[in-house]
């Protein structure tokens, strides 16, 4: 199968274009971009005929999405979301890559469990998933998992999901492991303790409303502890979710220090803050919470300016009977593979930020945390290739959700940013243009 | 953000779940409106006829007794048939959620959910299910919710210092205990401000304040003694069983003796100034008796006080 | 459009005529607002011995269900022993009835009066009601679309009539 995708305009962080341009696909692989340039006139490579061609007109043509973070809810949920229901949602948010975090039931700490995953997910028109692997059996933070097998099964990175590892040996221990591999160790920063039974950010509005908070410190004393382990184990550490001015600031310190240490914030928490529980909104439940306006103000520079490196969508579908309940018992969480695009659309243009910036947080940075080949359009890199209208409406709602999780915070609204086609390996895995 | 939904197209009050948002004239309108029903209560037959035919239903998913009998008496001297529920919704006897029992309820024909949960934001959840399903016509009372609100509990304490000092806007008012998990003391706080209070004070340690509290207009005093100087109203809340020993305090004794109103602390308040409670008191916790019992107390008035209150309320509902 | 009623002079009309009825036992109770001025001065007039009642309705209307509680309800006061009393209520406008019939449902919430009459300024006609006034010094036929209102401006009563 051979693809021409024309008269679009072609955005490749990676390999520094922006310009309207021609890209040919072979074999599942990238054969070329041309033209836009003096020199070319977007003609085909020697010798390419295309069977395929895709009219790009007034389209974005980037490399696939790359999401460090989608829970498919396999296995153990699947009155939740189905792999096929998932993928599917990947597929129409231009989201080729992902990485599945491990707490799934049972969590993913056996080859067995992450072969299986890989398994079920080999299908043409599924996005390529990297499973994280528990770094602690049942993510219960005291016996190691077998990082060095369960990579052999696939699992790129180890991590505990929202888990905390209580006992700080522990959490060395498993680093010291992780290092000895040279496994990438993932965590997210909430002391437990000062977590307790908190709902909400701790400032005026968990005041206001009666909800019990979750403190700064919360995130601050546990990353504390986190990069200080990293200094001293030397891992590769990546932090997942990072919600506060405070805590973007002790990442860069560390990093100037020079700990191998990267960091990703979901894209709701680009957009809201605390005051967007309105009355109770169980949607706006998030774990971390959503934090106060200046950190969110401090989330969406940190991004702009690197300090942040990537946008994942923290894609969490949680069914109608666990969120229509009291914000306080409702779980935590966001579906947001299909609004992953828009509203980094939606950042990019409140920031006024060229939007091959943008992308580049969502494809070739995140593929850079995972260390995978994907997130550009190399010649000879897979064809994981989004088309989009950014100009186009996407209406979200119970509807146009292929989501089996209708829980976001967006929900009834209208964003700009629709994806025409997406291409896995040069497999037609999204076609918008019929949707 | 969406309309205040507790507020009808009109303006006009659908549910009461919480006083913040409320204007300065409904909050004045509900407690006027309080005043005829104070004498009902003087008569030979306590009853008017106002919501006869009507079902009030007392949905109580946490248990209390007082605040579900003044409820019960208030709409029975309305002459509202009431349906007392009692739903023990421990995590462990996980069964049929809210809304399904909302459901059930709605079917049979309830006019009326005073609600108290455990969960703030519960009385919303349901007053908000009851409009995406058509039910607008069926009105919410917040009985407490959680740690957000008690919204009726407000209204009779601005109704007793109405009573006892006429003008609000002249005082200075002591809220003193635990604010933190006071879903009184956040009704009463917004209360006192929409009604003009200049000096509204909170006293309290600060393990039992929100980190937020100096947003919601008030000067937070850590010291008791400064905090009641020249006060006219001090407002003593409960500090429940649970928080008395561990982390938030050592103990009952330590949180008397530095944060229980005793006749020598009153002292620093104005001459006049009355003391309320929200009840049931901890009697040498954080109110001695002396003081409890004595001149300056209101605080059985204030729950004959709240039988009014709460009729004004729901009649002004019903109708609506 | 009819004459409108001299207030003033109704009243004492109606004070002449209720004369030859009162006992020491009489007592008067005025329904809010028009009524209670009424029968503040009936009361001084007549120097009724019993204390002044009076009697808002809002509580007893019949119309709750369709337009809400009464706004700016105030209590009733009958500072007397209904039981076994005599009772005159007084109103300014006698029209449907059923401010009367909501004030006797109210009167007998506080006991079994001995006897019940009503005295009231004018009648207007279109009752709804079996209801009759005991003193009426004048009727006048109105059409629905207008109010028949009493006002009182310092010790000056009137009439005035607004259209609907």
């Amino acid at each position: 199968m051979k693809i021409h995708i024309r008269n679009g305009h072609v955005i490749d962080p990676a390999n520094g274009i922006d310009r309207a341009a021609d890209v040919f696909i072979a074999k599942g692989k990238i054969v070329g971009v041309t033209g836009g340039n003096p020199r070319g006139d977007g003609a085909a490579p020697p010798g390419f005929e295309a069977n395929a061609t895709i009219d790009a007109t007034g389209c974005i043509v980037c490399p696939g999405l790359v999401d460090l973070s989608a829970r498919l809810r396999e296995p153990g949920f699947e009155y939740r979301a189905t792999l096929e229901s998932e993928m599917a949602a990947a597929a129409a948010g231009g989201v080729t890559s992902l990485a599945c975090p491990p707490d799934t039931d049972p969590t993913l700490d056996e080859p067995g469990l992450v072969e299986m995953l890989k398994h079920r997910a080999r299908l043409p028109e599924f996005a390529h998933v990297y499973p994280v692997g528990a770094l602690t059996i049942n993510l219960e933070g005291k016996r190691l998992t077998e990082m060095a097998e369960l990579a052999e099964a696939g699992c790129i990175a180890f991590g505990q999901a929202n888990t905390p590892v209580l006992d700080t040996q522990v959490l060395m221990r498993a680093m010291q492991y992780a290092a000895t591999f040279g496994f990438s160790v993932w965590l997210q920063a909430q002391d437990p303790y000062l977590a307790k039974n908190g709902v909400a950010h701790d400032g005026e509005i968990s005041a206001r409303l009666g909800l019990a908070g979750i403190p700064v410190v919360a995130e601050t004393i546990a990353l504390a502890t986190i990069l200080h382990l990293a200094r001293e184990t030397g891992v590769r550490l990546h932090l997942t979710r990072i919600s506060s001015a405070d805590g973007i600031e002790m990442v860069a310190a560390a990093r100037a220090t020079g700990i191998d240490v990267t960091c990703d914030v979901a894209v709701h928490h680009l957009h809201l803050c605390d005051q967007d529980i309105g009355f109770f909104n169980p949607h706006a439940r998030l774990d971390p919470p959503l934090r106060a306006a200046a950190d969110r103000d401090a989330l969406r520079a940190g991004l702009a300016s690197g300090a942040i490196n990537a946008l994942c969508s923290d894609h969490t579908p949680v069914d109608d009977d666990a969120k229509q309940t009291p914000f306080d018992e409702a779980e935590p969480g966001a579906t947001g593979l299909e609004l992953l695009l828009p509203l980094t659309l939606k950042w990019a243009a409140e920031m006024q930020l060229p939007l091959a910036t943008a992308l580049a947080r969502v494809t070739i940075d995140p593929a850079r945390i995972l260390g995978i080949g994907g997130g550009t359009l190399s010649a000879g890199a897979a064809a994981d290739v989004c088309v989009f209208d950014p100009q186009a409406p996407a209406r979200i709602s119970r509807e146009t959700l292929k989501s089996q999780g209708k829980n976001t915070p967006f929900l009834g609204q209208e964003l700009k940013g629709r994806v025409r086609c997406t291409l896995i390996e040069g497999h037609l895995a999204y076609d918008g243009a019929f949707a | 953000m969406n309309r205040n939904p507790q507020l009808n197209a009109h303006g006009e009050l659908q549910h009461l779940i919480t006083l913040e948002g409320l204007s300065r004239e409904i909050l004045q309108g509900i407690l006027d409106t309080a005043e005829p029903f104070a004498e009902v209560a003087e008569r030979e037959v306590k009853k008017v006829p106002l919501l006869r035919g009507k079902s009030v239903f007392n949905l109580f998913f946490e248990n209390s007794t007082r605040t579900r009998t003044t409820f019960e008496i208030a709409a029975k001297r309305l002459s509202a048939d009431v349906i007392n529920l009692n739903i023990n919704t421990s995590s462990a006897s996980k069964g049929e959620s809210l809304l399904d029992t909302v459901d059930n309820l709605a079917a049979m024909q309830a006019d009326m959910f005073v609600v108290r949960h455990a969960s703030s934001g519960a009385p919303y959840l349901i007053a908000q299910h009851l409009a995406a399903t058509g039910r607008e016509h069926i009105h919410v009372v917040n009985a407490g919710d959680g740690r957000h609100a008690h919204p009726t509990q407000g209204l009779l304490d601005m109704y007793t210092i109405r009573h006892y000092k006429k003008d609000f806007t002249r005082l200075t008012v002591a809220v003193v205990g635990d604010v933190l998990h006071s879903r009184v003391a956040r009704s009463q706080i917004h209360a006192l401000r929409t009604l003009g209070v200049p000096e509204i004070r909170v006293i309290a340690p600060r393990t039992l304040l929100p980190s937020g509290v100096a947003d919601m207009g008030v000067r937070v005093f850590q010291d008791m003694k400064e905090g009641l100087k020249g006060v006219d109203v001090v407002m003593m809340l409960r500090l429940q069983n649970e928080r008395m020993q561990g982390a938030l305090l050592p103990s009952p004794q330590e949180y008397f003796k530095y944060y229980g109103l005793t006749p020598d602390k009153l002292r620093l308040a104005k001459p006049d100034a009355i003391v309320m409670h929200p009840g049931p008191m901890n009697r040498g916790i954080e109110i001695d008796s002396a003081v409890a019992d004595g001149s300056h107390s209101v605080i059985l008035p204030q729950v004959t006080f709240g039988i009014a209150v709460r009729m004004a309320v729901m009649s002004m509902l019903a109708g609506s | 459009m009819p004459t409108l009623p001299d207030a003033t002079a109704l009243c004492a009309q109606l004070a002449a005529a209720m004369r030859p009825s009162i006992t020491p036992q009489t007592a008067l109770v005025g329904i809010h607002t028009g009524g209670a001025w009424i029968a503040e001065r009936l009361h001084r007039e007549l120097a009724i011995q019993q204390p002044l009642g009076s009697i808002d309705v809002a509580f007893y209307r019949d119309d709750y269900n369709q337009r809400g509680l009464h706004k700016g309800a105030k209590a009733s006061n009958i500072p007397f022993d209904v039981e076994g009393a005599h009772i005159v209520i007084v109103d300014d406008v006698l029209y449907t009835g059923r401010t009367i019939r909501a004030a006797l449902n109210e009167l007998f919430d506080y006991g079994r009066p001995a006897r019940v009459d009503l005295a009231v300024l004018v009648d207007r006609g279109g009752r709804e009601l079996p209801v009759a006034a005991t003193w009426c010094p004048q009727t006048l036929a109105l059409p629905a679309s207008q109010t028949l209102v009493l006002e009182r401006d310092g010790e000056t009563l009137s009439f005035r009539i607004t259209e609907k």
